[in-house]
């Protein structure tokens, strides 16, 4: 049931809790109970919002920084990957397998920002050494959901 | 001048365009129209069958198939209908790949009626049954099935229409438009009246694969002593979201299907061979594609179930096809009025449910071929629609 929940809501958060009742054949009550439950495990860690940062007048810049890191003795890669996510201009940060160590992003409000932000407090991590930067130049998809126009629906209004 | 009332075929002439088609035009040239209208899925064709097309196409196989079909896809069908529904064919002689089940409905009517015999058809159904029997010269012995029997065709209904000129019925389950489905125990007891008969039966089961809550398809050809009379029709439109590449088959008793593999080796050569080639795919790797859609048909449908009821229009649960058929009778209207006057205050399309038989008035069809929010943006409406409806 929850692993039923957890899809209709990761596909769309805004789903009413009546629509999930509906759908799974339980009651709201039951829908509300097992969403806290999931919240409280920490399965659900939040809700957000995919925002086509193009359609506004939002000139936000994002970029992929990749680095390599010195693991620490006891706890390799953790203290730095944790210390870096704790700021607020990354977005994200995940452990890579290949040739960098950790990747993340990071989104500020101008080139010059992010710039900023990597070679002042990324680089001068003493674990970290090296950093590759690449821009984001344009976003077709984000989080699964398309950024690109939608197709028109090409069927007649109405047929049999 | 020619008077082309004078020299056209008065049989065609005299045929009905199908639907009601002063509302299908103002609907289909209306604009921002939200519709639960249309008959066919808004799934994309699953990507390995799209690529199995375009390979074909790159590899050149863009010949003329045999007139029955890839021998291939034949085989495929084959080992698919014994999964599936239990039924063995032989593929060399009982399987025919056809345009479309339209195709093969058309077929198989032409091939089984002569002048005068009477074809029985349940209704509210899919519009071309009654048609194709006039132009085979045959007599449509129309069977309006009841809302209260969840639109079932039951052994009393099917008794008195018999007559010793009975030549075929059509069974047309899971229903477009109402969703009924025939159980195991619902087509017992029609093999019960036809097994002493000579009556064909013309099983239109486009919507095979389409079936909720469970219940899965049952053929009336895998009953006992009723392959010998039953010509199964099928199709990828549906099941595969492939209604572009026109492609069914048909499926019976070698002496029968010998005669309609005449009538469509004139009329149509071979059906279309990137379909072909395409449909082997879909039959060899689309378990779970199918899946997921039928999954995804499933939470709309009760969505929109619940919708209709919860806005006062009674609509019984569908267990298969993707329609709701709710009764607006509450309303007092009429359903050409109903879906009218919707269209143009809240500019929802629905399918007044006497497009598909008489016995359809009171009903109105809405597809759930849509996203959810589609159909709930549909359902707001129509709720402010009724609302709008009392106070007048």
């Amino acid at each position: 049931m929850n692993s039923k929940i957890l899809k209709l809501i990761e596909n769309n958060a805004r789903i009413s809790d009546a629509d999930i009742a509906t759908i799974v054949g339980i009651s709201e009550k039951e829908v509300k109970a097992a969403i806290h439950e999931m919240e409280s495990a920490g399965i659900i860690r939040g809700y957000k919002t995919v925002i086509d940062r193009e359609k506004l007048s939002d000139d936000a810049v994002s970029a992929t920084i990749e680095l390599k890191v010195v693991p620490k003795a006891e706890r390799g890669f953790e203290e730095v990957a944790e210390r870096i996510a704790l700021y607020p201009e990354v977005e994200s940060v995940s452990l890579m397998s290949g040739g960098c160590d950790l990747s993340v992003v990071v989104t500020g409000k101008t080139f010059r920002e992010v710039s900023a932000f990597v070679s002042k407090e990324l680089a001068t991590i003493d674990a970290v050494t090296a950093t590759s930067t690449q821009f984001i130049m344009k976003r077709y998809k984000d989080y699964g959901v398309l950024l690109t126009d939608e197709e028109k629906d090409e069927r007649d209004a109405v047929s049999l | 001048m020619i008077d082309y009332e004078k020299i056209l075929s008065s049989t065609v002439r005299d045929m009905k365009p199908s639907g009601i088609r002063k509302f299908f035009d103002i609907a289909n040239t209306m604009k921002d129209v939200i519709s639960l209208g249309v008959g066919e899925p808004d799934f994309p064709t699953p990507r390995a069958v799209r690529s199995a097309g375009i390979r074909s196409l790159e590899l050149a196989k863009t010949k003329y198939t045999s007139n029955r079909g890839l021998e291939l896809l034949r085989q495929e069908i084959q080992t698919y209908v014994y999964k599936k529904y239990n039924i063995q064919y032989e593929p060399t002689s009982e399987v025919l790949i056809t345009v479309g089940g339209s195709e093969a409905i058309d077929a198989t009517i032409r091939a089984i009626v002569n002048p005068g015999d009477e074809v029985i058809i349940p209704e509210p159904s899919y519009v071309c049954y009654e048609p194709i029997t006039r132009l085979a010269g045959g007599v449509p012995v129309v069977i309006n099935t009841k809302a209260e029997n969840d639109f079932k065709l039951t052994p009393e209904e099917l008794l008195s229409a018999i007559t010793p000129k009975t030549k075929a019925l059509i069974l047309p389950y899971p229903c477009n438009p109402t969703g009924a489905i025939m159980e195991r125990e619902d087509l017992e007891k029609i093999a019960k009246v036809l097994r002493d008969t000579d009556i064909i039966v013309i099983s239109d089961e486009i919507y095979a694969e389409l079936t909720f809550g469970g219940t899965k398809h049952v053929s009336i050809a895998s009953l006992e002593g009723m392959k010998e009379r039953t010509v199964l029709i099928n199709g990828f439109s549906k099941t595969f979201s492939m209604t572009g590449w026109r492609l069914g088959y048909a499926c019976g008793p070698e002496p029968i299907l010998t005669q309609i593999t005449k009538i469509h080796q004139y009329a149509i050569m071979c059906a279309p061979t990137t379909s072909q080639y395409a449909a082997i795919e879909a039959l060899r790797s689309c378990d779970e594609a199918v899946a997921n859609m039928l999954e995804e048909y499933d939470a709309r449908r009760k969505v929109i179930v619940k919708g209709f009821n919860d806005l006062g229009l009674e609509c019984r649960e569908p267990k298969g096809a993707f329609y709701a058929f709710p009764s607006i009778k509450s309303t007092g209207l009429t359903s050409e009025e109903f879906c009218e006057r919707l269209l143009y205050s809240k500019k929802v399309a629905l399918v007044p449910g006497n497009a598909f038989g008489e016995s359809g008035e009171g009903h109105v069809r809405a597809s759930y071929c849509y996203s959810l929010s589609h159909i709930k943006e549909a359902l707001e409406r129509i709720g402010e629609f009724l609302e709008e409806l009392k106070k007048q």
